[in-house]
């Protein structure tokens, strides 16, 4: 009896591990290095006008999302209604990173489906996008009034996620977990 | 045939051209040597399974900029490697660095293979302490 014991103990660990790694849901979505650290410093020209720039130190104050779009990005279309929503509410501020994408049509972008974001960086060699740890548009971060990054979403936004996600984590009062 | 066997020659001795190759070159050998070594162990975070010396998404393609861009400041592959870790955490390496938490991913199959050799060990002990013929008995 004794000696199966250590190897059902062993294989009951692996399976543990294994259900683990199954249930981690998208197997794209990596944790990202930034949570509970300063969100990173960046200085661009925003889309619409290439005189002005908008920045990490212009969201301070307050609770921001910085979400990262491109016109070539599909998921970013089916997340734009909601984006909208939120602006409508004024539910929280949203900066936009308008990644890798060309000027005109990101634009043309926002006249045709609206407008959600105070400003959209236009980060147009990817540089920002590196900084910040982007690797699939769209990603969304959560920054609260320190200007720490609190949570990052892969993939697009929906009422579910926001709710469950990031309303949760604003109702500290700018605590991170 | 004789043919089909030279167009099959052909492609295979061009195969290597497929590759990658967004004309980075560096003057000095040693530098060229680095980065396409340091390109061959970064993952492509878009294309989970592809390095980004294989893969031709746009974020491979930046990254490989940017990596061409250190070493011509003359950062050490350590100073790269840290600049990917900070902002796409050890996974974005695919030769994870033997510090901190990636140690255990190294140390691990040697500790399990001393383990095992450990276990061996004892059970053949036990079993040479047996008498002969004890096996057949039960």
């Amino acid at each position: 009896m004794n000696r199966f014991v250590w190897p059902l103990i062993a294989v009951m660990a692996l399976l543990v591990f294994l259900v683990m790694g199954l249930r981690h849901g998208d197997p794209r979505a990596l944790p990202s290095p930034f949570i509970g650290k300063p969100a990173p410093q960046f200085e661009l020209p925003t889309l619409k006008n290439p005189e002005v720039t908008i920045g990490t130190n212009k969201m301070a104050g307050n609770f921001a999302l910085v979400n990262v779009w491109a016109t070539w990005c599909v998921m970013c279309r089916a997340e734009h209604p909601f984006l909208l929503e939120l602006a409508a509410n004024k539910a929280i501020p949203i900066y936009g990173i308008n990644w890798r994408d060309s000027r005109l049509e990101a634009i043309r972008w926002l006249e045709d489906l609206g407008d959600p974001y105070l400003a959209s960086a236009y980060d147009e060699d990817g540089r920002v996008g590196i900084d910040w740890g982007v690797y699939g548009a769209p990603e969304t971060f959560l920054v609260d009034p320190d200007g720490t990054v609190v949570y990052k979403h892969l993939g697009p936004l929906d009422p579910v996620v926001w709710q469950r996600e990031f309303v949760s984590r604003m109702s500290g009062g700018g605590q991170t977990e | 045939m004789k043919r089909l066997v030279a167009v099959i020659a052909t492609l295979l001795l061009v195969s290597s051209a497929f590759a990658i190759d967004d004309g980075v070159r560096f003057d000095d050998p040693e530098m060229q040597a680095r980065y396409e070594k340091l390109i061959s162990e970064v993952r492509c975070l878009q294309c989970q399974n592809q390095s980004i010396k294989d893969s031709n998404v746009s974020l491979a393609a930046d990254l490989r900029r940017e990596i061409a861009r250190m070493i011509t400041e003359g950062q050490t592959d350590e100073d790269i490697a840290e600049f990917l870790v900070v902002r796409y955490g050890e996974f974005a390496l695919y030769s994870p660095r033997k510090t901190g938490k990636t140690l255990i991913l190294w140390l691990v199959p040697f500790l399990l293979v001393l383990f095992g050799g450990y276990a061996l060990m004892r059970v053949l002990k036990h079993r040479m302490s047996l008498p002969m013929d004890s096996d057949t008995e039960q």
